[in-house]
């Protein structure tokens, strides 16, 4: 993947790198102008905004309208897909991530993601929670090790059903606890973000109701980001909207604005069903 | 402000607005007439014409209890967002106040059967007719609103319900100086007192009505509409 830099971009953005108004909380990652190019075809347009720290931001649109994609920009995972380049600038904690001496690996461990399958790896339910900290290096001996995977399924709500059979095979929870599983893999790595990836689409109305408590929970400690289909998750969950049509971020503002009140026509025709 | 010119793409949602919509319009028209009616019965003393608005009322009651159903299901069913969700909820609050419009007709229907005689000055009637036809004019502006906004024309409407106040206070006067001039007359003049006052308050309804069309199109404050507007003058 080529990474195309243009310094000049957040300086020409208005309101590039001003900070958060009085009562906002401060913005953890910082986009100007990011493009997505697979190969010929362009799949993202000129996205910019402000991802807030300590809330969740819900991404929604239609399918093919580029936020999965551009969710995918935030740690780099566009990395592993042949023929795709990313221009523009994103920022984590103001460090640009696409420098090109940045290690990825720990990007990822400061940006953790979670998808819509449940993807625990073939291994004990311990062990899914433990690899990430023990790759990184995160700790010094078993004891913490313990602590750090007691502690991450305790934050994913996991805890107290599986404590007993923490050597079982994770592939043998159910989907919701599977899911959550994932949440506790991705939070062990004390991220400062978390993406989520439509994390509720195979999971029935309860295993989703639990997640979405959880998400609620974890917003005090992560920047949250998730890509959902379900306006009503999007709804219930986030504290900021954006909504992408066709490549393009054609709104973001508060949750409420967005769905009682939406500026744009597009937001208005998509979010109560209408034909664009 | 977005206003929705597309369809929706399930049918029978889009199909349920209107529904809702024309509603809304038919209980407008339902308590236009009641009002009319009353103030009828009330200056010619039709005791016959107030039976049937008293009666007629449970009919915008029940049209009412139709309208928040409907509403409540769609809630339910269609989880509406934005301009629909404005729409659903804020019809809710226009039937309200048509009710209510209906009940200040029911009212009006029952003290003309309390009025006995016509030795009142039929000057005091055209009064109350008067200020009826105003608050007829001011409801059925507002209706209008709810089909098609027009903002210059919704602030007129709430500036206009000054005027129908200002009709009630001096309404008021001319009953008190009548009374005070034979009192023989302060039970009747009480009557037509309250009969001002329920029309004086049907016209807040229209108020109200006004302010939720507004509401509904653009998702802001009306009030603060016309609050911004007397700054700029």
């Amino acid at each position: 993947m080529d990474i195309v830099q243009d310094q000049t971009a957040a300086a020409t953005v208005p309101g590039a790198s001003t900070p958060a108004p009085a009562g906002e909380p401060a913005a953890r990652v910082v986009t100007r102008d990011v493009s997505v190019f697979y190969g010929q075809k362009q799949a993202l347009f000129d996205v910019s905004i402000d991802i807030p720290d300590r809330s969740v931001t819900s991404f929604i649109g239609p399918s093919g309208c580029g936020k999965s994609t551009f969710l995918r920009c935030i740690n780099r995972m566009n990395d592993t897909i042949d023929g795709c380049r990313v221009s523009g600038i994103v920022e984590l904690d103001g460090e640009d991530i696409n420098r090109p001496d940045l290690d990825v690996v720990e990007l990822r461990a400061r940006v953790g993601m979670v998808f819509q399958k449940p993807n625990p790896f073939p291994k004990s339910i311990y062990q899914n929670v433990a690899y990430g900290p023990r790759i990184h290096g995160m700790t010094r001996n078993k004891a913490e090790l313990d602590e750090i995977v007691v502690t991450s399924l305790k934050r994913a709500g996991l805890f107290e059903e599986v404590k007993d059979r923490l050597d079982q095979p994770g592939t043998g929870l159910s989907g919701g606890q599977q899911q959550r599983l994932c949440i506790a893999r991705a939070i062990a790595t004390r991220p400062e973000v978390l993406l989520m990836d439509e994390p509720c689409s195979a999971l029935d109305p309860i295993a989703t109701a639990i997640i979405e408590e959880l998400i609620d929970e974890l917003r005090e400690n992560f920047t949250i980001v998730i890509v959902t289909h379900s306006m009503q998750q999007a709804a219930r969950v986030s504290q900021k909207t954006a909504f992408f049509h066709l490549g393009k971020l054609i709104e973001t503002g508060d949750t409420e604005q967005i769905f009682t009140n939406p500026r744009h026509e597009k937001t208005q025709d998509y979010i109560t069903g209408r034909f664009g | 402000m977005v206003q929705h010119r597309s369809e929706h793409i399930v049918s029978s949602y889009e199909e349920e607005l209107t529904h809702l919509t024309r509603h809304i319009i038919e209980m407008g028209g339902m308590v236009e007439q009641a009002i009319n009616e009353a103030t009828s019965a009330l200056v010619r003393v039709d005791h016959d014409l107030a039976q049937i608005v008293i009666q007629n009322d449970k009919d915008i009651d029940k049209k009412q209890r139709g309208l928040d159903e409907m509403a409540v299901s769609m809630i339910a069913r269609r989880q509406p967002m934005a301009s629909d969700l404005r729409r659903i909820v804020a019809s809710i609050h226009v039937a309200t106040d048509l009710e209510r419009i209906g009940d200040m007709a029911k009212s009006i229907a029952r003290r003309t059967l309390q009025i006995s005689d016509q030795h009142i000055s039929p000057q005091l009637y055209s009064g109350v007719r008067h200020m009826s036809d105003l608050v007829l004019t001011q409801v059925s502006a507002a209706l209008q609103n709810v089909t098609a906004l027009e903002v210059d024309e919704a602030i007129r409407i709430c500036e206009k319900d000054e005027e129908v106040d200002a009709l009630y206070m001096s309404l008021f006067r001319e009953f008190l100086t009548y009374m005070m001039e034979d009192p023989r007359n302060i039970t009747d003049c009480t009557h037509l007192l309250f009969c001002a006052k329920n029309l004086e308050r049907a016209g807040d309804h229209a108020t109200n009505i006004v302010e939720a069309a507004y509401y509904i199109q653009t998702g802001a404050n009306l009030i603060d509409e016309i609050e911004i507007r007397k700054e700029r003058r």
